[in-house]
């Protein structure tokens, strides 16, 4: 039992870095310009997309994620110039209808791109493997790369905001556009660079996820969902919430999935804790949202006003 | 002199360190318009959200008609005739000048849970808010859009949402804000007119319009009321020359 | 915009939405909706079965739509779970049909009742919020829902329940497809009808109030709270109804109905028609699923030309199909 906690535990860990990556795009995006972004999913989409195709032209997966990085980059970079940057004005609600039609253009063009079927990638033997972290306790080692790597972003990520002079600019940018401006940056240019930092961190997640799950189409719009969840649960806008926030709805949903079945075995009957459990654990993260939300409604770690 | 209509009491309060309302008592009279001046950061805005249950006063009493009314409810103030208006012009834009006050009026006639009669229909509502827009001149602009209106006309629209209740005390937060000298000139006009039969509180910069219009003036420095009197009384007064006009 | 324009009369009049709209508009108004009536009707004399089930979902869709532009038009809320009421009311009907509780009595009270009660649980949570906190929000609960339906392996799990026969009116039999044609062209017609006198009551009046300022209701006295959440559950209500007919159009129920991505093209629909206006959803519902069957003749890519439509419906028109064809007339 405690063997399968521990190794479900680590899951969860897995499950919160990767829903950090992608938190984190949406809530600096947000912070900073105001926007809401559902296609912030198709990024992840097309993350693993070209990841997929580069593993098999390199012949290395290693080489496919280098390689894929700055594609996606550029690929944020222009969706910015050409599309976002035109509805800033605009209001949420026009927000989000307009990035509701790029996830419909994006699932499309990887569909004529990459064609209906999901894609596997393979990974190199020493990352396919297990390892044992502890006596008796073995657990994939690409899953390993998964949650280190992942905090190794998230420390990156901390040193860039608190740290640089661009970290100084999205965090003066978050509280003052104008101070931003008078400052004499351009911020425009600055707004696109943030807009392909959330689109690259999107894009690792995916390539991260894709040798576990394939990369299959719309495999952005589930998860997408949960990643709104752990910014609201952590605050709009929020880069700590974000974290926080990822760590424990990843830990909480991919726990409650294992054991709240056998939990609940402990107060009722197993066939009435058999139908109970799936249903109950597949809806934790949001009882957890709305508890949070009915206690705080602007999140745990709300930023500071603006 | 006539029935004193809202009389404050000992009005206390502080944040923190800073007394923002200290030991203010004042009274407002039917058929008088009491002013209340003194310069930025005075305690004004802090005073009025007393007398209007917005804040709560840490001691001191508000009596309204003999009654106190220092914690009653913000909503059920408006049922036993207090109005006010407020600094920042803030109507609804996309509504027609007549629908503006409609919901004004609709405000105070109980609860809006009724889903079927239309409310276009209702004559009485109909006839109260044209009435208001009557009280201050802005009948003829009746179907007009709210946008459609000078900031000016915005304000007097502002006023008659205020008087959609026909209120016995209304409260007036700086009524001339960002007004040309032509709109003032009017507005004074239109405020003088509305003095009959209620009683007004007038918080104002507008020195001109406020020696004008006032029955009385109350001068607030520092939380503190430092004199109340008639317009001559307080233009010669020493210690508001020195506190206040002296600044200027 | 919520309130349009009406012909300056010499008397001031309170404005309200008007139920046909105004002019010509009013012309295009009728002719669409007696189009809706007559098409299904010639497709059934014609034994086509087609066209008529494909117009009785745009009749079930335009009703889920006309409940969301109650909300979003009219109220200014942007609620990006309205699918999850569809998917509510449908398994009202199918889950007691499974256990052989088969009396539409019991269906559609229980499809309106569970979509309220859903519908005021979470818009009380929802409605604590606001901007894009309450966008997401509706968003996570209509995913919790999905989530949840998903989760019922009994009565099919992802893959779905059939419903072995339609919901028994015991007077009239809806099995019959012009008799359920007749019945969801009535409860679209009800709809539409009850939304107007909604819009138009004092409640309309407060709904469209906060709608516009918010904050100067609530210094009006108005608990605006209180009156969006009721406008929340009568909205998530009668979608729940329109999820009821689609599970007996279908005869089959799947939680795929309430993925956020059905939601989104419920919003589509709305925007399409034109938000605030008393039929644009109708139009919006037409427009939508008349253009997505003709695109997919064309192409199994039909989601690209769409997706663009969509961008360029937000970048460039303002006030939907509704007031383009409004604007045509008048230049």
């Amino acid at each position: 039992m405690s063997t399968l906690f521990l190794i479900q535990f680590l899951n969860g860990l897995q499950l919160g870095v990767l829903l950090f990556l992608l938190a984190a795009g949406l809530t600096l995006v947000f912070g900073i310009m105001d926007f809401v972004n559902l296609a912030h999913g198709s990024l992840y989409m097309i993350g693993a997309f070209i990841c997929a195709s580069l593993t098999f032209w390199t012949g290395s997966f290693v080489w496919g994620v280098l390689l894929a990085i700055p594609i996606v980059a550029v690929i944020g970079f222009f969706f910015e110039k050409l599309i976002v940057r035109h509805l800033y004005e605009s209001n949420h609600l026009d927000h989000v209808l307009a990035t509701f039609g790029i996830i419909l253009i994006a699932d499309t063009l990887v569909q004529l791109s990459w064609g209906p079927q999901g894609i596997a990638i393979p990974l190199p033997d020493y990352l396919s493997g297990q390892v044992e972290i502890l006596p008796d306790i073995i657990f994939p080692t690409f899953r390993l790369v998964i949650i280190s790597s992942g905090l190794l972003i998230a420390a990156g990520l901390y040193w860039l905001i608190t740290y640089t002079r661009l970290g100084m600019l999205i965090r003066a940018g978050a509280s003052n556009r104008t101070m931003v401006s008078a400052l004499g940056v351009d911020i425009s240019t600055l707004f696109a660079g943030v807009f392909a930092l959330g689109a690259v961190l999107a894009g690792i997640a995916g390539m991260l996820i894709a040798p576990i799950t394939e990369a299959t189409i719309g495999m952005g719009n589930d998860i997408i969902i949960t990643a709104f969840v752990v910014i609201i649960v952590g605050g709009i806008g929020s880069m700590k919430g974000a974290f926080i926030a990822a760590i424990l709805i990843g830990i909480i949903d991919t726990l409650g999935r294992s054991f709240l079945k056998d939990i609940l075995e402990v107060f009722m009957e197993s066939a009435s804790a058999a139908t109970a459990g799936p249903a109950l654990s597949s809806m934790l993260i949001y009882i957890i949202m709305a508890i949070v939300l009915a206690l705080r409604p602007q999140g745990l770690f709300p930023p500071k006003v603006r | 002199m006539s029935e004193v209509l809202l009389q404050v009491e000992g009005l206390k309060k502080s944040f923190g360190g800073v007394v923002a309302t200290d030991d203010v008592a004042l009274d407002v009279r039917l058929d008088e318009i009491h002013a209340i001046i003194g310069p930025n950061g005075a305690g004004k805005t802090t005073l009025i959200t007393q007398l209007f249950g917005e804040q709560l006063p840490d001691a001191g009493h508000v009596f309204f008609k003999g009654n106190d009314i220092t914690r009653l409810a913000l909503h059920k103030r408006a049922s036993i005739g207090l109005a006010r208006s407020f600094q920042i012009t803030s109507v609804f834009m996309d509504f027609s000048v007549l629908d503006n006050v409609a919901l004004a009026v609709q405000a105070h006639e109980g609860h809006s849970f009724k889903f079927w009669k239309a409310a276009t229909t209702e004559f009485l509502l109909r006839e109260n808010a044209m009435k208001a827009l009557a009280q201050v001149g802005l009948d003829g602009r009746a179907s007009n859009m709210a946008s459609e209106l000078s900031h000016g006309e915005r304000r007097q629209l502002e006023i008659a949402m205020a008087l959609a209740t026909n209120p016995v005390f209304l409260l007036l937060d700086e009524p001339m804000a960002g007004m040309g000298a032509e709109e003032s000139a009017l507005m004074v006009k239109l405020l003088k007119g509305l003095k009959k039969d209620r009683a007004i509180l007038l918080v104002e910069h507008d020195m001109n319009a406020v020696f004008e219009l006032a029955d009385r003036i109350s001068v607030l420095v520092y939380g503190k009321l430092i004199a109340t009197g008639t317009p001559d009384e307080i233009r010669n007064n020493s210690e508001v020359r020195e506190a206040y006009l002296g600044e200027a | 915009m919520s309130v349009q324009e009406v012909p300056k009369n010499l008397k001031p009049h309170l404005q309200a939405p008007s139920l046909f709209g105004f002019g010509q508009g009013k012309l295009v108004t009728i002719l669409i909706m007696a189009l809706l009536f007559m098409l299904p009707m010639i497709a059934w004399w014609m034994g086509n079965k087609f066209y008529l089930d494909f117009s009785v979902r745009i009749i079930c869709l335009a009703i889920a739509a006309v409940s969301l532009n109650l909300i979003l038009g009219f109220g200014g809320l942007v609620s990006f779970g309205h699918a999850a009421f569809i998917g509510i009311g449908a398994y009202a009907v199918g889950i007691p049909a499974y256990h052989g509780y088969e009396s539409a009595w019991l269906h559609f009270p229980l499809a309106v009742g569970l979509a309220g009660l859903f519908a005021l649980v979470t818009g009380a949570i929802s409605l604590r919020t606001k901007g894009v906190y309450f966008i997401m929000i509706t968003m996570a609960f209509a995913q919790m829902a999905y989530y949840f339906f998903l989760s019922l392996e009994e009565y099919g799990g992802d893959d779905g329940m059939t419903l072995w026969s339609r919901s028994d009116f015991g007077l009239i039999n809806i099995s019959d497809g012009l008799t359920f044609f007749l019945l969801c062209y009535s409860v679209l017609a009800i709809c539409i009808y009850l939304t107007f006198r909604i819009v138009n009551s004092r409640f309309g009046m407060v709904l469209r109030g906060c709608n516009s300022n918010e904050p100067r209701m609530k210094a009006l006295g108005y608990n605006t709270y209180l009156y969006r959440l009721t406008a929340y559950v009568i909205s998530g209500a009668m979608c729940g109804l329109a999820g009821a007919l689609i599970a007996n159009l279908q005869d089959f129920i799947t939680a795929d109905t309430m993925t956020w991505t059905r939601s989104g093209e419920l919003m589509f629909m709305v925007i399409l028609g034109g938000a605030g206006s008393i039929f644009g959803p109708v139009f919006g519902a037409v427009a939508f699923l008349l253009i997505e069957e003709v695109l997919s003749a064309f192409t199994i890519y039909w989601a690209l030309p769409f997706g663009i439509l969509l961008i360029l419906s937000v970048l460039f028109i303002k006030g939907g199909v509704n007031g383009l064809i409004l604007r045509g007339w008048k230049s």
